[in-house]
């Protein structure tokens, strides 16, 4: 009988047993750095959504989680709420990143040149036998890399590109302040770095597919090394604590102006820790298509265009939690509704009966 | 004892929350948003309640986490487990040794007494919700005491049934001001809202916390001509033979015999102790 079973005690101590013995598995237990070095995009992905970058500890939390991505990111989110918050770092530069992969699609040729990088693109999705087989690839050549300007900032220089206002003021903090409506652009940002990027994946394709079209291009997509620096007021100036790895994505989008802006380029901006272009891709088309009352654009009921309605579901902590909340036992309010549905039957029947 | 600071929470976070708890028994009913922590347990599964039982607990505190009016549910072995984990606090399962009882889905039989506390774990705070799916909206709703979508709703229940189909976390009006929802507790426990005790109402992902301070008139909504009732299944319970407690409904076998037992399980063993 599946009650709220006596025995409940006893109940949760053996599925925790059974966890662990399924969870450890069969041959050598993973090294958290094979599971950081090989499977480096699933950590990215867990460090992304858990806002915390930490790749070793990405790993464990995957390890486990037994490879579940949105339990490892409850991990690592369980554990950050505990740590202390001790300042905000200064604006990442990523004009001046170290890039390993950098490709524009609205210019041929940019200054610094096309990357490709480490990419699936243009692999044939084939799969390999003789990797699994253990072949080791050829070594590549390292070469330091140049210094690669953002292709913002040439079409900014034209004026064509529409600029963004700079503010110095620390953008507040939404895992230590409730979400108020309407969000400013900096807390929408947040919220969509943090974002599950199956939802935002399926937010952007819609908004392309026509559901609040932005007319999208990707004017730059980056990925590399940044160094985090902090302003130390007692010395004054700052220095650098960390260098991280981040994906950075700025589409350029056709405006035709509006009553209060003439017509210009503007930009849709994505950003996540670690290497994870898909995530910034389509965090780009929901910032752009997020922008529609800031630009003076209309609402067309698009759900991308929804700030409310994509930042209140956006978050695959806060849906996966209260999705499975519903297999807890609810007996009480299903006995409320069967007692209650009984005796609306029982009134039509009688209703039925007197009118025969 | 753990590494974690008493009861889990930083002091700065429970400072925090306690605001937001003062300021919700300061305006009964009134939604207060609050800075809701990721909590190392699932939203959904009661964290708006174990962070306002955190912001209460004192380490002298004897604390009673019931679910479905059960002790021994799975949900609230868990809670209790933590609690008992990370403040080490003495828990019981008695209703009236208790001084601060977290609960998901029902209110007590055992009335409560003004030294108590009752902190209630929230899904959705938002009586409206199912009505206005926008916060924005809902909350303006609020401020101008606009409530006649509710009364609408109530009334084509009429209409279509017979009767108002609500048959849990049915909506109430709280000090003469806001409309609230009681969590999805039967609405055979709302008579019980009306309490000696201080209720605490805490919704982790919708990050707000609302309160009924003790004696606070809270009146279930109706029309004159449909008066609310307080219903409840039928039957009488098979261990104890309570006619007036809340009842679950067993399924004994496999020809359908149906079955009911108290669902406040402390209730029914005081009753046969």
């Amino acid at each position: 009988m599946y009650v709220a079973a006596k025995g409940g005690e006893e109940a949760i101590a053996a599925a925790h047993s059974w966890l662990a013995e399924e969870r450890r598995g069969r041959g050598a237990l993973l090294d958290v750095d094979q599971i950081a070095s090989q499977l480096a995009l699933v950590v990215a992905r867990v460090m992304s959504e858990g806002s915390l970058y930490d790749p070793e500890l990405a790993a464990l939390a995957l390890r486990q989680a037994r490879g579940d991505l949105i339990e490892a990111v409850f991990l690592i989110r369980a554990y950050r709420t505990t740590l202390p918050r001790l300042g905000a770092s200064r604006p990442i530069d990523t004009g001046a990143m170290a890039c390993d992969r950098r490709v524009s699609a609205t210019f041929k040729d940019i200054p610094g040149g096309q990357v490709l990088g480490p990419t699936f693109d243009y692999t044939h999705r084939l799969i390999d036998f003789a990797e699994a087989a253990g072949a080791d690839p050829a070594a590549l050549a390292e070469a330091a890399p140049p210094l690669r300007p953002r292709v913002s900032d040439h079409l900014g220089r034209e004026g064509l590109l529409r600029d963004e206002p700079r503010g110095d003021t620390s953008p507040p903090d939404l895992t230590r302040e409730p979400l108020a409506l309407p969000a400013c652009r900096a807390l929408r940002l947040q919220a969509l770095a943090r974002a599950d990027e199956g939802f935002l994946l399926g937010l952007a394709y819609s908004t392309q597919r026509g559901y609040g079209r932005t007319h999208a291009f990707v004017g730059e997509l980056r990925l590399g090394a940044v160094e985090v620096e902090i302003d130390l007021p007692e010395l004054g100036f700052s220095v650098a604590f960390a260098e991280i790895s981040v994906t950075e994505c700025e589409t350029v989008n056709q405006f035709t102006g509006s009553k209060t802006e003439p017509p210009q380029f503007t930009r849709g901006y994505g950003l996540t820790l670690g290497a994870c272009e898909r995530k910034a891709i389509s965090m780009s088309l929901v910032d752009r298509a997020l922008q529609w009352r800031e630009l003076g654009e209309d609402f067309v009921g698009a759900p991308a265009q929804d700030e409310e309605f994509v930042l209140a579901h956006a978050d695959n902590i806060q849906a996966t939690g209260f999705l499975e909340h519903i297999k807890l036992p609810h007996y009480v309010d299903f006995q409320a509704e069967l007692e209650l549905i009984r005796r609306l039957r029982r009134a039509a029947a009688q209703t039925r009966e007197a009118a025969e | 004892m753990t590494d974690y600071n008493f009861a889990y929470l930083d002091e700065p976070t429970k400072k925090m929350i306690r605001r937001a708890i003062l300021k919700g028994l300061a305006v009964p009913g009134y939604q207060v948003p609050f800075a809701s922590r990721e909590m190392p347990m699932p939203c959904g599964w009661g964290t708006g309640g174990v962070q306002v039982t955190a912001a209460c607990l004192m380490p002298k505190d004897v604390l009673k986490v019931i679910d479905q009016g059960a002790d021994d549910t799975t949900n609230a072995v868990s809670i209790r487990a933590f609690f008992a984990r990370v403040a080490g606090v003495a828990t019981t399962t008695r209703t009236a040794k208790a001084s601060i009882i977290q609960t998901r889905h029902r209110i007590p039989e055992t009335p409560l007494r003004e030294d108590q506390i009752l902190v209630y774990q929230v899904p959705i705070p938002e009586p409206l919700r199912f009505l206005e799916p926008r916060e924005t909206e809902t909350r303006r709703m609020h401020a101008l005491e606009e409530y006649g979508l509710m009364h609408v709703k109530l009334y084509e229940d009429i209409a279509r049934h017979g009767a108002i189909a609500t048959s849990y976390a049915y909506p109430a009006m709280v000090n003469d001001r806001y409309v609230f929802d009681p969590s999805p507790i039967p609405r055979f426990d709302n008579p019980k809202l009306e309490s000696p005790a201080i209720q605490l109402f805490g919704a982790g992902r919708e990050q707000r916390i609302y309160a009924i301070p003790p004696h606070t008139r809270v009146v279930s909504l109706d029309f004159e001509d449909h008066p609310f009732e307080a219903s409840k299944a039928d039957g009488v319970c098979a261990l104890c033979g309570a006619e007036d407690s809340y009842l679950d409904e067993i399924v004994a076998d496999d020809a359908g015999t149906r079955r009911f037992q108290c669902s406040d399980t402390d209730w029914c063993a005081e009753r046969r102790a």
